[in-house]
């Protein structure tokens, strides 16, 4: 039951062949039976049978929702009232959350049962999960390397089947590129489609949560839940909620695929390359049209990421002081030693390190060079995306340059590791939504395709991968040890 | 562009932030890379682009002034580190 679609577990939910309960307690068995791949930093399985039980009733009432009694897992930068969240950080390790995210009041409303909370690079900083507090995760298609990051823990337990589905959130390709490296769908919403109230900040203008699933399919009936108007985020964008499942089924025929060449770069591994070529053959197959585009200012996505992406962290993370909430210094000795030791003991490398390119670029006489500078490059990426989808319907390429590497590979070198986000960056800078979906894999390990559409596409994104996903079977293929 | 120890050392004292003494030469070499990385937006001309701050222009939107947050200060204050009276304890600040 576990490997069904939600569409499926929905169905027999309803027939009476399995319980929420005994669905949940099968994902919860799995989770102990695979808790060396570390997905999980708190499993909440006291919570997920009591919610299962309140799912079976309402099943019964004829008021449930798609997602009423089906087990999902939550990233763990969306706070949870009364259960720990703490982004991967040990800043966060005693923090009980006061109040429930808007992305996770929504999934409760809608009956679904939560199982946990999923491990992830220390506040969403990393591209191989590697920087948690609690340990990094494993990949199950090869457990000597990395699941991708910053939502690891959530791709790696949709791949193992540990869950029906998760969250993730992507401020730089931290849905698509795990989502590439495990083999599942992820997809990235425009910029303001889905609430930030409390998902934990890393960088403002760029974060933005968005479901992790075994199927486009499914991530529409998350997407359902998970998108809407929210006056509560400031940036939230008052616009109706289309039906994302509604166009899953309309032909391709006409649809003009725009391949921007900057996609297919010699940083790019020619397998890779290839694979992603058969996948866009298959689409011509289906009736689309394929044209080479063009993005010039790509190149520059990297470094005004970097800029932009740690200015803004250094300024949302200053509210971790040691005073209201979080971690505490023992014996201060006065109140800069409170502060400075409290973020100093608590912050792992990669975090301090985004601090201080952060504070740096904001100083005084750095700010115009650095900071404006990128605001500026960030304008003209943008104005390359707006370009390219005035010719064609969405863009297609490759998700990560590489698939999966060994553990440790990269730790060493911040800027290596900053390159696995070269292709999927640019999206954040310029807010539009992306997907990554299954596409093949080299040397046994899954590769993504990426798919681009104009703003607030995220019906047509899901129809275009849906239909790939008829007529191939990439995303249901499972990892040996967990079929 | 590559930053000296001192001015690692100034920058974490900007940002409120411990760093270990032997971490600080790692800090410098790895800052200094990234700034590398970013000249790199100076070849390109920017002069007449305007800033970009939101990703589609959007400007914050604004409400009533009225009040629309409960008083919970003793919930919010349950998970303080160290509280007395209502109050958050912090060290002395003035003798």
């Amino acid at each position: 039951m576990y490997n069904k679609t939600i569409t499926e577990q929905g169905k027999d939910l309803r027939a009476g062949k399995y319980s929420s309960v005994e669905l949940t307690q099968t994902y919860l068995d799995r989770i102990k039976k695979h808790a060396g791949l570390n997905c999980f930093i708190t499993v909440t399985e006291e919570f997920a049978l009591k919610s299962a039980q309140a799912a079976d009733k309402l099943l019964t009432t004829g008021n449930a929702s798609l997602l009423t009694g089906i087990p999902v897992a939550q990233k763990d930068i969306f706070c949870t009232q009364g259960i720990k969240t703490s982004c991967g950080s040990k800043m966060l390790d005693n923090f009980s959350a006061p109040y429930n995210a808007t992305v996770i009041e929504n999934f409760n409303q809608s009956g679904a049962v939560m199982l946990g909370k999923l491990n992830m690079d220390e506040f969403a900083m990393g591209s191989s999960n590697e920087t948690s507090f609690y340990g990094a995760v494993q990949n199950p298609w090869d457990t000597k390397t990395v699941p991708g990051g910053s939502s690891g823990g959530s791709a790696s337990a949709v791949a193992a089947r540990l869950t029906s589905a998760a969250t993730g959130t992507d401020t730089g390709g931290s849905i698509r590129q795990p989502a590439s490296l495990c083999g599942i769908t992820g997809l990235k919403p425009t910029y303001g489609r889905v609430s930030r109230y409390g998902m934990i900040a890393f960088a403002s203008s760029l974060d933005q949560g968005g479901p992790m699933a075994k199927s486009a399919e499914d991530a529409a009936i998350l997407m359902q839940t998970m998108a809407g108007f929210d006056p509560k985020d400031s940036t939230s964008v008052d616009q109706a909620v289309p039906d994302y499942s509604a166009d899953l089924n309309t032909p391709l025929a006409g649809l003009k695929i725009g391949i921007p060449k900057e996609f297919f770069s010699e940083d790019l591994n020619s397998d890779i390359a290839s694979t992603i070529e058969t996948a866009i053959n298959e689409y011509k197959k289906m009736g689309a049209e394929i044209k080479q585009v063009s993005l010039p200012n790509m190149k520059l996505a990297i470094p005004a990421y970097y800029v932009i992406a740690s200015a803004e962290c250094s300024a949302n993370l200053s509210r971790f002081d040691g005073v209201r909430y979080g971690y505490r210094c023992d014996n201060p000795g006065d109140l800069n030693d409170l502060y400075t030791r409290s973020r100093g003991e608590a912050f792992g490398q990669e975090v301090k390190r985004r601090i201080l390119m952060g504070t740096y670029a904001l100083s005084a006489g750095y700010y115009d060079a650095y900071y404006i500078k990128a605001q500026k490059v960030r304008r003209l990426i943008s104005e390359d995306f707006t370009r390219a989808l005035s010719e064609v319907d969405v863009l297609m390429g490759p998700v990560s340059p590489t698939t999966a590497f060994e553990q440790g590979a990269k730790t060493g070198d911040p800027i290596e590791m900053y390159l696995a986000d070269i292709y999927t960056i640019a999206i954040n800078l310029a807010g539009l939504p992306a997907m990554s979906i299954p596409a093949g894999f080299v040397e046994h390990k899954p590769v993504g395709l990426q798919i681009i559409g104009n703003y607030f596409t995220e019906s047509r994104l899901l129809n275009i991968a849906h239909q790939y996903q008829q007529v191939t079977d990439w995303h249901q293929q499972t990892p040996k040890g967990f079929e | 562009m590559s930053l000296t120890t001192d001015e690692v050392k100034q920058i974490a004292h900007l940002a409120r932030l411990g760093i270990d003494e032997k971490d600080i030469d790692t800090y410098a070499s790895d800052l200094s890379n990234m700034l590398k990385l970013m000249t790199q937006m100076g070849e390109t001309n920017t002069d007449t682009i305007q800033p970009m701050a939101h990703p589609m222009d959007q400007a914050q939107r604004l409400r009533s002034d009225i009040t629309e947050e409960i008083n919970q200060r003793e919930h919010f204050q349950s998970i303080a580190p160290q509280v007395e009276a209502g109050l958050y304890l912090v060290p002395k600040v003035l003798d």
